[in-house]
């Protein structure tokens, strides 16, 4: 399908088709969503005047003062850790580059309950700074902490792709600013940055669409936020349509910002040159090389290494008598259906990506749409899938089914393919982000050059969108596959039996209390999410 | 190029191996479970080599089990709904996804307050919501009711768990039964004037928080300290039973909250369905349950387990858990009016 849409761009007779079958899939991503949203038709004004009476506001200050928090904090980590290690030159360089991708790879309520562990009261440093040194004993559960650590497992978000958006950048350009006149700063921010701002922009919005549909860490550490009140509507007052009221009141806020950065945008376009970068790196001074060195390092050691170590602590603990065939099962379940998942969902969102670049400014908005399905926290979107595969069923596969004179069998709920269309319409933004990134960069002049000397539309795709998208989509493919390995709401609620994965073990110990007993697991997913990190930097670091 | 050819290789075998697989004959008994995996499993492989009846089940939390109950209607393969606090049982039997079973094993091993009065679910097992407080800063003499800790005297000395959670709901809804909407909340709005910090996300979080000296007292589920005391047998917390003696709603016991389980509407096999209710309300069963988890059986008949009698007897709420259903809602927008979090 994938391979039909990128031939047919070359090819005007073509173009209809491929045109057809984005929309379908747009309209397959809007089909759990509207089921939300037509959830204004009940009448559910008292938990609204409650709500409104009594915690609204605060929630929404809450989400908001988290929105702008984590927005600042994954833009500032992100861009200056891809800029230090891309642009310059400093001690443990060439590792950090790669190491400061892995806390993709860790849970943020994973971090979230380490933090907690270590730095909370009852933990071993404030227990250590008020027997040793009688310090007076602070709550950490303040919503600064909560920021850096949503923060702390997003920034690589923007980092990957502002990364890959610096490297890609022809040094030509910079050089020419630089002779020019302009300072080192200046060619920053008045050349990189600018050209970089898609992909920035790509990694910011993913960090906050992953923010506002976040339970899990706010959880951890009681923070009330907008999904607070839509749990509230659901678990605690069972209205289901309350619940998908708020929610959609998140997806207006999320159409609104997506379609007043794409207006802010307007038509500029970021694109480079066919030769690729050969970089010359800025060395640092010996201090300020090992300053940047021991920032990457902390973050990376707050991110990554600590979780990690207090993992193996836990893991080491319950022992090893959790590792059998069950568990074995259970690493199988994650691995397939991340895979799974990883290729149908960057195939649908290459296709989307192509037929929006190829379209004009209006009809993009209607292929935008197809990115809401991640801000939706992954229950409330789980139980859209549910009640429209359910509709499908009964309205269209069972008389299907009776006609054939087949005996009625539910062919979407219940089996892997509704998890499987869960995750590609909660991901398909992820994946969206690195490839448009990638296609932006992309001349028009270059393929349509391609075509005028002769090359058919197989060869234009094979030989020049492939190998110039190939980036973008391995980091699109990465993404969606460490972003489910680690879902968890959605999985919960749609897998067939038997189909545990690893998050589901987690859940099932976490929420009793169990965490040393969630170790294993835990630590798994985060080896898991590794592997494709390495892969990726086998490919693209030199 | 080539790594992409292998990867989509290896999907393709990922997507064969094991696609049949969920779709297995529909023999045995299906449940979705809110109870977790290793506090239900050994009971279901226990009844299973008894029987001959194989149990398959899902495991989330309840909310979503419901919504997926519901979704598929009279479709549903589920037999067995189980949850593990009588809220959402009542729900459930509210939103007409559970059906009556008539049996008289269930009346006679389950006490009537801890099930449904038209059997739509019944209780399986007990779990008690105490005080827990510091055996080095507070004498047990000082602590009568849960009411009372909402006096001057633990002012900044209190710890509790997040209103979010159904433990507290259900809690502040018999409350609500006892004492009336009004008094209860001016005994929340005296709790949040008590708190030493904000509500914790859990109740270990409770014990914690007393252990290490951040608070005095706090209110968790019993299994939750019974499980850290084993762990650490000189942990400094320990729990008492409060309205033991007193008046009407001074004396009217702790409160119990139940995990519980109901057959669904859309069952085709009630009859195994009921067995294995029954099954699990019986002596055997009933042991092994509170055993896992530290929880008391509901049949009276079942002697207190060792482990669980350390902790001594007490007086249990006899008010009828179904109520715990009904004002949920009431509970939840008294807590959110009190400013209780």
């Amino acid at each position: 399908m994938q391979a039909a849409a990128l031939i047919s761009a070359g090819q005007r007779s073509l173009r209809p088709l491929s045109r057809i079958t984005a929309s379908i899939a747009v309209l397959a991503v809007l089909a759990p969503i509207l089921v939300v949203v037509f959830s204004w038709g009940s009448d559910q004004t008292e938990i609204w005047q409650h709500l409104i009476a009594t915690q609204l506001s605060g929630l929404l200050r809450n989400t908001l003062v988290l929105l702008v928090g984590v927005g600042l904090t994954v833009s500032l980590l992100g861009i200056s850790l891809a800029w230090l290690v891309v642009m310059c030159e400093f001690p443990g360089r060439a590792k950090f580059e790669w190491l400061l991708m892995l806390p993709m790879a860790v849970p943020a309520y994973v971090l979230a309950f380490v933090v907690l562990g270590l730095f909370d009261f009852s933990g071993p440093l404030q227990t250590f700074l008020s027997r040793e040194m009688g310090l007076p004993l602070v709550d950490v559960r303040h919503e600064v902490v909560v920021i850096l650590v949503l923060a702390l497992v997003l920034y690589p978000y923007v980092y990957m792709l502002a990364r890959s958006a610096f490297l890609s950048q022809s040094s030509d350009t910079i050089e020419a600013a630089r002779s020019l006149g302009v300072s080192a700063w200046g060619a920053f921010f008045r050349v990189a940055l600018p050209m970089a701002r898609p992909a920035i922009i790509a990694g910011v919005s993913l960090a906050l669409m992953e923010t506002l549909a976040d339970f899990g860490t706010v959880a951890v550490f009681n923070y009330d936020t907008f999904t607070t009140a839509i749990y509230k509507a659901w678990f605690g007052f069972f209205s289901l349509q309350a619940a998908a009221q708020l929610a959609s009141l998140l997806l207006l806020f999320v159409a609104l910002t997506l379609f007043a950065e794409k207006r802010l945008r307007g038509k500029r376009r970021y694109v480079q040159g066919g030769q690729l970068h050969h970089h010359f790196r800025h060395t640092l001074t010996p201090l300020l090389g090992w300053l940047v060195a021991a920032y990457c390092a902390l973050v990376l050691t707050i991110a990554f290494f600590l979780p990690v170590a207090q993992m193996l602590v836990w893991a080491f603990e319950v022992g090893r008598a959790q590792i059998d065939a069950r568990f074995m099962a259970l690493l199988w379940h994650s691995l397939s259906l991340a895979l799974q998942a990883a290729v149908i969902t960057v195939a649908i969102a290459a296709l989307l990506s192509f037929t929006r670049w190829r379209s004009t400014v209006r009809q993009r908005a209607f292929f935008d749409l197809a990115q809401l399905g991640y801000a939706l926290p992954g229950s409330v979107l789980a139980v859209g899938v549910v009640i429209s595969f359910t509709a499908i069923e009964k309205q269209l596969l069972f008389p299907l089914q009776d006609w054939l004179g087949l005996e009625n069998r539910s062919l979407l709920v219940g089996t892997v393919m509704a998890l499987l269309a869960a995750y590609w319409i909660r991901f398909l933004a992820v994946a969206s982000g690195p490839i448009d990134a990638a296609l932006l960069r992309i001349k028009p002049s270059i393929p349509d050059a391609a075509r005028t000397l002769g090359a058919t539309p197989l060869e234009v795709l094979w030989r020049i969108y492939l190998p110039m998208l190939r980036p973008g989509l391995l980091t699109a493919a990465i993404l969606v596959f460490v972003d489910v390995i680690k879902e968890m709401p959605a999985t919960l609620l749609l897998r067939p039996y038997g189909w545990d994965t690893l998050a589901v073990r987690i859940y099932e110990m976490t929420s009793e209390g169990e965490w040393q007993r969630a170790a294993l697991p835990a630590l798994t997913i985060v080896l898991l999410g590794l592997v494709p990190v390495i892969i990726s930097i086998k490919r693209t670091v030199k | 190029m080539r790594s992409l050819l292998v990867l989509g290789l290896v999907v393709l075998l990922a997507a064969c191996g094991e696609g049949p697989g969920s779709q297995k004959a529909d023999e045995g008994l299906v449940v979705y479970t809110a109870r977790k995996e290793h506090l239900i499993k050994p009971l279901f492989d226990r009844f299973t080599a008894q029987t001959g009846i194989p149990i398959r089940y899902v495991t989330d939390a309840a909310g979503p089990l419901l919504a997926r109950l519901e979704a598929e209607g009279e479709r549903s393969r589920a037999d067995l709904l189980i949850t593990v606090d009588a809220g959402n049982l009542w729900q459930a039997a509210q939103a007409g996804v559970l059906q009556p079973i008539g049996s008289d094993i269930l009346s006679t091993n389950i006490p009537a307050a801890l099930r449904d009065a038209q059997n739509r679910w019944f209780g399986l097992s007990i779990r008690a919501r105490t005080i827990v407080y510091s055996t080095e800063r507070v004498n047990p003499s000082e602590l009568s009711t849960y009411e009372a800790l909402a006096d001057e005297q633990w002012s900044g000395r209190l710890c509790l768990r997040t209103s979010k959670k159904v433990y507290n709901q259900s809690l502040v809804a018999t409350m609500i039964v006892a004492r009336g909407e009004e008094a209860t909340e001016s005994v929340v709005g005296g709790w949040v004037n008590n708190l030493a910090v904000p509500p914790f996300s859990n109740d270990n979080k409770v014990v914690e928080a007393i252990a290490a000296g951040q608070c005095d007292v706090g209110i968790v589920n019993t299994y939750y300290l019974a499980r850290m005391v084993a762990e650490d047998p000189a942990l400094p917390v320990t729990m008492f039973w409060p309205n033991q003696n007193g008046e009407g709603a001074d004396g009217r016991g702790v409160h119990l909250n139940i995990s519980g389980a109901g057959v669904t509407k859309a069952s085709k096999h009630v009859a195994e369905a009921k067995q294995l209710l029954e099954w699990l309300s019986g002596t055997d069963a009933q042991l092994q349950l509170a055993l896992l988890n530290q929880e008391y059986p509901v049949n009276p008949l079942v002697s207190l387990p060792e482990p669980l009698k350390r902790w001594g007897e007490f007086k249990g709420d006899d008010i009828p858990i179904a109520e715990a259903g009904r004002l949920q809602g009431a509970a939840i927008r008294l807590m959110d009016r009190a400013g209780y979090r």
